[in-house]
């Protein structure tokens, strides 16, 4: 992998002026994704804050050929600009070596865009998907998705008197996609940037389909100051609610292995979307989320075989 | 038919078959489809042309329709050539991409093999599901046989591509009666059509020119939103001349002129009816047998849904005192189906404005005879005798009371 000199010597892809927020993690993972492709790249994105703040027409942050569809069907347009290269490739008309990268929420990913991902990554496509995660639809003003973890107030799932937000666990999207049997799949972290740049890097350079889950914190939806993104990224890994591995043919590897973790309640305190849940007569709340996050954790290191 | 100096092949095959053989001639980059009833032999014939090495297209085998529009939108986007084929449901299932590719301007072509749309499910013709999907920007050609199921396809993928047009379109045939029916008709040669439809090179991708990168897609608010929309008005009213032109020269390819409709001895008619699609045959041997007992009637085939042509409707239909017009759809809620209501509104302004009827027939496959022709048209001959006035609500046809 390049040194941190080299890359920051590398032409950005995503440039400046874009109209996400202070402190999104979004376009931090999109910049560390391209850092990791050495070769033209053609980019995708699904509807939601990552396409609406970099293409609001007649502009675009984009300096590489880019295309956003709907919200669903990042993975499916993508597959058919991967299928066009190999067609014109095939009959002379290109030769230019080319990668291919789709962007997803988590909402676009976890959940509406889950069919058409799963459809790309079974047939093989050779291209990255990167789902950058901040676990609510972010866009549209904070509603729970699949990725939303347990106990968050959302929009849709806010905390009233008789419901302390989310009521379900998270959905485990990276080992849905490891399930898939594709070249590499990769949990990453833009905290861990080095980490993070290394998976683009494997993810671009493998022959047929890649996966990367990306934590992506969102300050409006977790209601942290927009200077903790990159801390609470890292706490969301140190807590082992974000673990970083990888699954490369099918080999799994842990690639952070604190001796112990904190507690989740270092990743939870900070963030307004669980403040209720720190009120007295909710510890058995915590207790749940605690208990997921020793239950993942425990299961992942024994199919990491690490002890 | 007028003789040329092409070579063809008088073959018995499907219409869908027809299709098929269409798309292997073409060789398209790109095919990305999902089999659907009856559109399936298509892209299951499409696939032993894949196989065996006929084609080399890259075909994608999707999970969905929605995902084959989507993909055939990323691809159309890079700058390939590419096709795809539904039905109902499946077209259902893509409405939300449809809008997307027209206003991307991508000239994706679309055999959609007209068929009911659920509720309750049924696989057999009507013109639901290309109906519901008129406001769309695509253009719409309507096929009766499988003569012109074939010859469309071809035509189709010409004038999608013309760089004044540059939008999707759809070529229909009618489920089952067209496309699982074997019908005699001539095919071009292989070299011959791949000269009609020559080399596809866009203006803009997003593979050809990566050092001037192409954003597609973008978000575009109120101040931007309108004239996009109004650019896509202005490509499909100006794609009538194009539609045209490509069809007169696939005249003097194959000798086969088709126009925007078909007018069957309508000139000296006092009656006119309406359709659409394979009732067109049933239509013209009732007005055979009417005309034999002395009642002048005659026939307007729409060959070309959108662009609507409403000045060229209006002069061909302002001739006739009384035109009834058979709809294959209905637009529940409306004054009737939907070829009725708009050709209604393309004579209002008119100086010669017939008296009008609307029909709905043949919902879901329900068998259409020359009866209920006979029946339009006696409807008519009685507005035009000054016996009963214009029914002002549409008239189902067929149906079990």
């Amino acid at each position: 992998m390049a040194t941190i000199k080299e890359l920051s010597r590398k032409p950005e892809l995503l440039t400046g002026g874009h109209r996400l927020c202070a402190g999104c993690g979004a376009s931090i993972a999109v910049r560390q994704v391209l850092l990791g492709a050495n070769d033209q790249v053609i980019a995708g994105s699904a509807t939601g804050c990552l396409e609406v703040s970099t293409t609001p027409y007649p502009f675009s942050a984009w300096k590489i050929p880019f295309i956003h569809n709907a919200f669903e069907n990042s993975a499916a347009t993508m597959s058919g600009v991967e299928a066009a290269y190999q067609a014109l490739v095939r009959r002379g008309k290109i030769e230019k070596k080319m990668k291919f990268v789709a962007f997803g929420g988590d909402g676009g990913t976890y959940d509406i865009g889950l069919q058409s991902l799963s459809g790309a990554m079974e047939r093989g496509h050779n291209m990255v998907y990167v789902c950058y995660d901040n676990g609510a639809y972010m866009n549209t003003g904070i509603q729970r998705s699949g990725s939303t973890p347990f106990g968050a107030a959302t929009t849709t799932s806010p905390a009233g008197k008789v419901r302390p937000g989310k009521p379900q666990q998270r959905k485990d999207l990276t080992q849905i996609m490891a399930a898939h049997d594709i070249p590499y799949v990769a949990q990453a972290s833009i905290s861990h940037w080095k980490d993070l740049v290394k998976k683009a890097e494997k993810a671009f350079s493998v022959e047929g389909p890649a996966f990367l889950n990306v934590m992506a914190p969102c300050p409006r939806g977790w209601r942290t100051p927009n200077e903790m993104t990159i801390e609470i990224s890292k706490i969301s890994v140190q807590t082992g609610f974000w673990p970083l591995y990888e699954v490369e043919d099918g080999e799994w590897k842990l690639n952070f292995k604190p001796k112990e973790l904190k507690p989740i309640t270092d990743f939870l305190k900070p963030q307004g979307r669980f403040r209720h849940l720190f009120k007295p007569g909710n510890e058995h709340l915590l207790e749940i989320a605690q208990a997921e996050i020793d239950k993942n954790w425990s299961r992942l290191k024994k199919r990491c075989g690490v002890e | 038919m007028a003789k040329t100096a092409t070579k063809q092949k008088t073959v018995a095959m499907t219409g869908n078959a027809g299709c098929a053989l269409a798309m292997k001639q073409i060789n398209p980059d790109v095919v990305a489809a999902y089999p659907i009833t009856p559109q399936t032999t298509i892209v299951e014939e499409f696939a032993n042309y894949v196989a065996d090495g006929v084609v080399d297209t890259e075909y994608i085998n999707v999970e969905s329709e929605h995902s084959a529009m989507s993909a055939c939108i990323g691809a159309s986007a890079a700058g390939a050539r590419v096709m795809t084929s539904t039905s109902s449901q499946g077209l259902a299932l893509m409405w939300e991409e449809l809008s997307i590719a027209s206003a991307l301007r991508l000239p994706i072509v679309m055999q959609t093999v007209n068929r009911a749309l659920s509720g309750p499910i049924n696989i057999h013709c009507d013109h639901s599901d290309s109906m519901g999907a008129r406001d769309m920007g695509w253009i719409h050609l309507f096929a009766e046989t499988a003569q012109e199921a074939y010859d469309n396809t071809i035509m189709a993928l010409k004038i999608a591509e013309h760089k004044d047009v540059r939008l999707p379109v759809m070529s229909m045939h009618d489920g089952f009666i067209t496309s699982h029916a074997i019908d005699r008709f001539e095919v071009l040669d292989d070299a011959d059509v791949k000269k009609f439809v020559g080399d596809y090179m866009p203006k803009y991708s997003l593979l050809y020119n990566p050092n001037e990168p192409v954003t597609f897609g973008p978000f575009a608010m109120p101040a931007f939103y309108y004239e996009q929309r109004k650019q896509l008005r202005v490509a499909i009213d100006g794609s009538k001349e194009i539609v045209m032109k490509v069809t007169d020269d696939f005249a003097k390819l194959s000798g086969r002129q088709y126009g925007l409709f078909e007018e069957y001895r309508l000139d000296d008619a006092d009656v006119a009816i309406v359709v659409l699609g394979s009732t067109a045959g049933t239509a013209r041997y009732t007005i055979d047998a009417m005309r034999a007992q002395g009642v002048k009637v005659g026939m307007l085939k729409l060959r070309v849904f959108r662009p609507f042509p409403a000045a060229e409707l209006a002069e061909a239909l302002g001739k006739v005192k009384a035109v009834g017009v058979m709809d294959r759809s209905d637009s529940a809620g409306s004054l009737g189906g939907p070829v009725y209501t708009e050709i209604k509104a393309a004579l209002y302004n008119s100086k010669q404005r017939p008296a009008m009827q609307g029909y709905v027939y043949g919902l879901g496959g329900r068998d259409t005879g020359p009866d209920q022709i006979e029946t339009v048209v006696n409807d008519l001959v009685k507005v035009v005798k000054g016996e009963e006035s214009p029914r002002e609500a549409v008239t189902l046809l067929g149906v079990k009371e």
